[in-house]
């Protein structure tokens, strides 16, 4: 019975991981494909990986959607870890269920309708200030910021909310204005979940299609625009090839933060069996 | 129970008419929208003063000290600390410094940044710093401790850096939230007379908040008993304990039989009570201003009480009824006893001598007596 049962375990689970992973890994194979279709194999080669560097389209791309995704981060962190902050720590206020409702709307607000709207208001704002000027890298950061800002928001709302209030109070209570405790006593607190929220938030930049799209301008085609515009003419084995490269760093990044906080939790571990052992 | 030993008489400001009181709370009222959490509570502290607030769950206690802390402010009412109206003063700026329940410790940082904290928001320089915060761990003898982090100490030794931080200002007045209530009941009790013997040695004036009336006996130099956010008594331990002034102080301190009654002698050194509740008639050797035929109670402690298979002469203080459960507790055994009228009372004997063969057992007919200066009169 038991054997059975595990025999029914194991085939769910290589079920399920074929179901995520079988297309990631055909990508892979097939970017070390010779032949220029895609679907049909013809022999090893790593001819596509040299091509990918040979094409200023695609390097040029993924630049700016770096530099995009990295500014956008820093500045959703920052206006996220504010908007977090008040809706965790500034207690029952008037308008507070609309402000959270606002904070979060464009977690569940249609790509299309955000993209649409900044474009209108961005076009609207050059007609009347001048600022900014055509649609560029500046207006896709910007559109970028409002989205990924209300995620910062709910990762710092969160964390904030399982801290200990009072740790905030004991530093006013002895001696710290309002300022400096939130500059040496919450955030410092609070850092792994702005850690995790300026990833996401890059992340989500690096991954944006619709809105980029939308207010985008000529000369500002993101990576996955470029990607996207690929594809509808036929797929590039030098698509295969980033996407491999792609796919590499992101898993490097993943097991390099998994190891990180494994040993953090096992020091912490040993300091608290420390602690008890020689509390007796 | 442990009783404090330091309320000798020379040591009681509150007694003395011209004694200036060091922290007055006048009046104060704190409301959340149509709950009243603190109800016109007026108290003064002396310095030097170990004050306990002792109370249930939800009783105000705890919103009395962040008034005080100035976590939030009254909505009626005035506190002075050392004679400054505090109104309007953010936590900041008061002479006040606070021990949480959590302890609130930093967890980012060490010990001794977290004992230094304090001072460098008072911009002290770095030297003084030092020797301060030394001394400060050596009176609460954590200096090996001092390069650790909150997470590698155990339970009490984060206690101590919580009363080591707030300690450190030197404040005018120490306020103390449930101090006591994360450690475990042997550790407890020893932190108990460390934190006496820490107040003494500082001579900072302490304010705890407890719901334990065994640590607020053991602590305070004066309990303040409150209830649905008013002070209902403030005394020494003693006082609380032997004269309680009312039924609910009478139960909440300790164990406390209590029989309903009418009074039929009131005179100015005894009165007499007739209660059908207890089956006798009790005389009380103290008198009390109230008419003849009031509806009293009388209240007697399990520890004044004596049971005994042998009726005693006098016919007051003196009734009889069934045993229905024993407890041994080691130093003492606790007897229930069920009287006539159906009325349980609690009498404890301490256990002088080992394995007596004839005790006391279940079922036995018993007479339960007392003095007449064994129990209280209460009127409300």
């Amino acid at each position: 019975m038991n054997n059975n049962r595990s025999y029914f375990l194991i085939s769910c689970m290589v079920f399920g991981f074929a179901f995520l992973y079988v297309p990631i890994l055909s990508l892979i194979i097939f970017s070390f494909n010779k032949s220029k279709l895609v679907t049909v194999w013809a022999g090893f080669s790593t001819k596509w990986y040299g091509a990918l560097l040979q094409n200023e389209q695609i390097l040029q791309a993924a630049w700016i959607s770096l530099r995009i995704a990295f500014v956008n981060a820093c500045f959703a962190v920052a206006l996220g870890t504010l908007a977090g902050f008040v809706l965790a720590r500034l207690g029952r206020f008037r308008g507070r269920t609309l402000f959270t409702g606002m904070v979060t709307a464009p977690l569940v607000m249609p790509e299309v309708i955000t993209g649409l709207s900044l474009l209108l208001l961005f076009v609207a704002m050059q007609d009347l200030i001048g600022w900014p000027q055509g649609r560029g890298i500046t207006t896709i950061t910007i559109a970028h910021i409002t989205f990924s800002m209300a995620y910062v928001a709910v990762i710092v709302q969160s964390r904030l909310s399982s801290v200990d209030e009072s740790v905030e109070e004991a530093a006013l209570d002895l001696g710290a204005r309002p300022a400096k405790v939130f500059f040496v006593i919450t955030l410092p607190i609070i850092a792994p979940a702005l850690v995790s929220g300026w990833l996401l938030a890059f992340t989500m930049s690096l991954d944006d299609l619709v809105i980029a799209s939308f207010v985008s301008g000529p000369g500002s085609s993101t990576l996955p625009m470029v990607v996207f515009s690929k594809v509808r003419l036929g797929v590039s084995p030098e698509i295969n090839a980033l996407a491999s490269i792609i796919v590499l760093l992101v898993s490097m990044g993943v097991i390099a933060a998994g190891y990180l906080m494994h040993r953090q939790q096992k020091i912490r571990q040993r300091d608290i069996q420390f602690a008890i052992a020689a509390n007796k | 129970m442990a009783q404090s030993t330091r309320a000798t008489p020379a040591q009681e400001p509150w007694n003395d008419p011209h004694a200036q009181p060091y922290i007055r709370i006048e009046n104060v009222t704190k409301k959340f929208g149509a709950f009243v959490a603190v109800n016109n509570v007026s108290l003064n502290i002396y310095q030097n003063e170990f004050f306990c607030l002792l109370g249930g769950s939800g009783c105000g206690k705890s919103t009395l000290l962040r008034m005080l802390a100035g976590f939030d402010s009254p909505t009626s009412g005035k506190i002075y600390i050392d004679g400054t109206d505090m109104e309007g003063t953010a936590p900041y700026d008061r002479p006040v410094n606070m021990m949480f329940q959590s302890y609130a410790l930093f967890p980012h940082m060490t010990v001794e940044s977290n004992i230094a904290f304090g001072l460098k928001q008072d911009r002290i320089s770095k030297t003084q710093t030092t020797q301060r915060v030394q001394d400060i761990l050596e009176l609460v003898q954590l200096s090996p401790f001092a390069q650790r982090r909150p997470h590698q100490l155990s339970g009490g030794q984060r206690q101590r850096v919580a009363l080591a931080r707030a300690l450190v200002k030197q404040p005018k007045l120490l306020l103390l939230d449930e101090p006591l209530a994360a450690l475990d009941k042997k550790l407890r009790e020893e932190t108990q007379f460390e934190l006496v013997n820490i107040q003494e040695q500082t001579g900072v004036t302490f304010m705890v908040v407890t719901h334990d009336q065994e640590e607020a006996m053991t602590l305070s130099s004066r309990i303040g008993v409150m209830n649905a956010g008013e002070i209902v008594q403030t005394g020494t331990p003693t006082e609380i304990y032997e004269y309680p002034g009312s039924r609910f102080v009478a139960d909440f301190i300790g164990s406390v039989n209590i029989f309903e009654g009418r009074i039929t002698e009131d005179e100015a050194d005894h009165v007499r009570i007739d209660s059908e509740e207890a089956g006798c008639s009790l005389y009380i050797d103290h008198g009390v201003t109230t008419t003849s035929g009031a509806k009293v109670w009388f209240a007697v402690r399990p520890e004044k009480i004596a049971i005994s298979r042998d009726k005693s002469d006098a016919d007051e203080n003196c009734t009889s009824g069934t045993v229905q459960e024993i407890a041994y507790m080691g130093d003492l055994s606790i007897y229930h006893v069920e009287l006539e009228s159906g009325k349980r009372v609690r009498v404890t004997m301490p256990n002088l001598v080992r394995g007596v063969s004839d005790a006391i057992t279940w079922d036995e007919q018993v007479y339960l007596s007392w003095r007449p200066s064994s129990g209280v009169v209460l009127m409300a």
